[in-house]
C-alpha cells in the first residue's frame, strides 16, 4: 500500500522522461548508423520537420490560438505556448534583429538533454538538433518559411541554449490552376 | 502538458526511420524488430530506474508485473493494462483493449502486418523494465485487431 504514495506528481514527469530518453535512444541508434556527425544532425533535422508538420495541427487543436499577426507574435506564441505545452518550459525571446525579422528563443534548461554528456569525439553533433526541424515544420505549415538553427549549446559548455529563428518569406499558396481560376 | 502527443509522433518517426535505414524483405524485418526492441529496452531501463527510486522492495514476481500493469503503464500511456493473466509458472498475458501507439492506425484489420513494429519498442520497454527489477525475460505481443493487443511474458528463471 506505501507504493501509491506520490504518484500522481510523478506520472507527468515520467511520460517526459520516456520522450527524453527515447530521443536519446534515437540519437545513439543514429550516431551508430552514420559516420559523421553533420550526417546526423541532417537526419535529426529532417524528422523534427516530419514531426513539426505534424504538429501542428495537434498544436492549434490544443492551444485554440488564432492567426498571428506578425512575426513577433508569432515568437511569443512559439515561447509561451508551444514550447510550454509541448516541452513544459518557456524560453524567453530575445535579440531580435533590427529589421524584426529574426530572433533568438533562449532556453534556461532543455529538457531534451536531462541525462546527456556528449563524449568527446562528437563534438560537431548538434544534440538537440530535432528542435529546428520541428520548428521549420510546423511554421511552413502556416505559411512561413523560417531558417532555424543553435546559436548556443548547454552541451557545448555554454551557459544556456539559444536557438535563432529568422523568417525567410511568406509562402504563397500555390493552388492548382483549376482551383485558381474557376 | 502534451508531451504524449510528441512521443507519439516521434514514436513513428523512430519506426519509419529504422524501417528505411534497413533493407527490406523476411529477414531484415526481423532485424528492424530486434533494434527497435533493443532501444525500447534501453529506454525501460533507465525510466524504471528513476521510477522506483523511492518505492518499497517487490514482494515477488506477480507484485512486480502488477507494477508494471499499473503504475509502470499509466505513466507511459496513461492507462492501466486492462487485463493479467497468468499462469504461475512464468508466464503472464498483458492486455491492453485500446493500446496507445495503436490507436492512430485504422481498427480492425487491414493493416494488421503492420501492426508487430508498432509493439516492438513497448516490449522492449517491458523487458528493460523487468530486467532491472531482476527479472530476465522474453517479451513478444501480438495483435488479433486494433487497437487491441497483447502482450506475453516469459519470465526465465535462472
Amino acid at each position: 500500500m506505501s507504493r501509491q504514495s506520490n504518484r500522481t506528481t510523478d506520472n507527468k514527469k515520467m511520460n517526459s522522461e520516456l520522450f527524453t530518453l527515447t530521443y536519446g535512444a534515437l540519437v545513439t541508434q543514429l550516431c551508430k548508423d552514420y559516420e559523421n556527425d553533420e550526417e546526423v544532425n541532417k537526419q535529426l533535422d529532417k524528422m523534427g520537420y516530419n514531426i513539426g508538420v505534424r504538429l501542428i495541427e495537434d498544436f492549434l487543436a490544443r492551444s485554440s490560438v488564432g492567426r498571428c499577426q506578425d512575426f513577433r507574435e508569432t515568437a511569443d506564441v512559439i515561447a509561451k505556448v508551444a514550447f510550454k505545452m509541448y516541452l513544459g518550459v518557456t524560453p524567453s525571446v530575445t535579440n531580435w534583429s533590427p529589421a524584426g525579422d529574426e530572433f533568438s528563443l533562449v532556453l534556461e534548461s532543455n529538457p531534451l538533454v536531462d541525462f546527456v554528456e556528449l563524449p568527446d569525439n562528437h563534438n560537431v553533433l548538434i544534440y538537440s538538433n530535432l528542435l529546428c526541424g520541428v520548428l521549420r515544420g510546423a511554421l511552413e505549415m502556416v505559411q512561413m518559411a523560417v531558417d532555424v538553427r543553435f546559436a548556443q549549446d548547454t552541451l557545448r559548455g555554454d551557459n544556456v541554449t539559444e536557438i535563432r529563428m529568422k523568417f525567410i518569406k511568406r509562402i504563397e499558396e500555390n493552388l492548382p490552376y483549376h482551383i485558381r481560376f474557376f | 502538458m502534451a508531451d504524449e502527443a510528441l512521443f507519439q509522433f516521434l514514436h513513428s518517426e523512430l519506426i519509419q526511420y529504422i524501417y528505411k535505414s534497413g533493407a527490406n524483405g523476411e529477414t531484415e524485418n526481423g532485424k528492424n524488430i530486434t533494434k527497435l526492441e533493443a532501444m525500447g529496452f534501453r529506454v525501460g531501463q533507465g525510466l524504471i530506474e528513476r521510477f522506483t527510486k523511492e518505492t518499497p522492495r517487490f514482494k515477488d514476481e506477480l507484485d512486480v508485473m502488477k507494477f508494471i500493469c499499473k503504475d509502470f503503464w499509466t505513466c507511459l500511456f496513461k492507462k492501466q493494462i486492462d487485463n493479467l493473466r497468468t499462469n504461475h509458472q512464468g508466464i503472464y498475458v498483458l492486455q491492453d483493449n485500446s493500446f496507445r501507439l495503436l490507436s492512430q492506425l485504422s481498427a480492425g484489420k487491414q493493416y494488421l502486418e503492420h501492426a508487430p513494429k508498432y509493439l516492438a519498442f513497448t516490449c522492449g520497454l517491458v523487458r528493460g523494465g523487468l530486467s532491472d527489477l531482476g527479472l530476465k525475460s522474453v517479451v513478444t505481443a501480438e495483435v488479433a485487431g486494433m487497437p487491441a493487443c497483447k502482450f506475453q511474458v516469459m519470465i526465465q528463471k535462472v
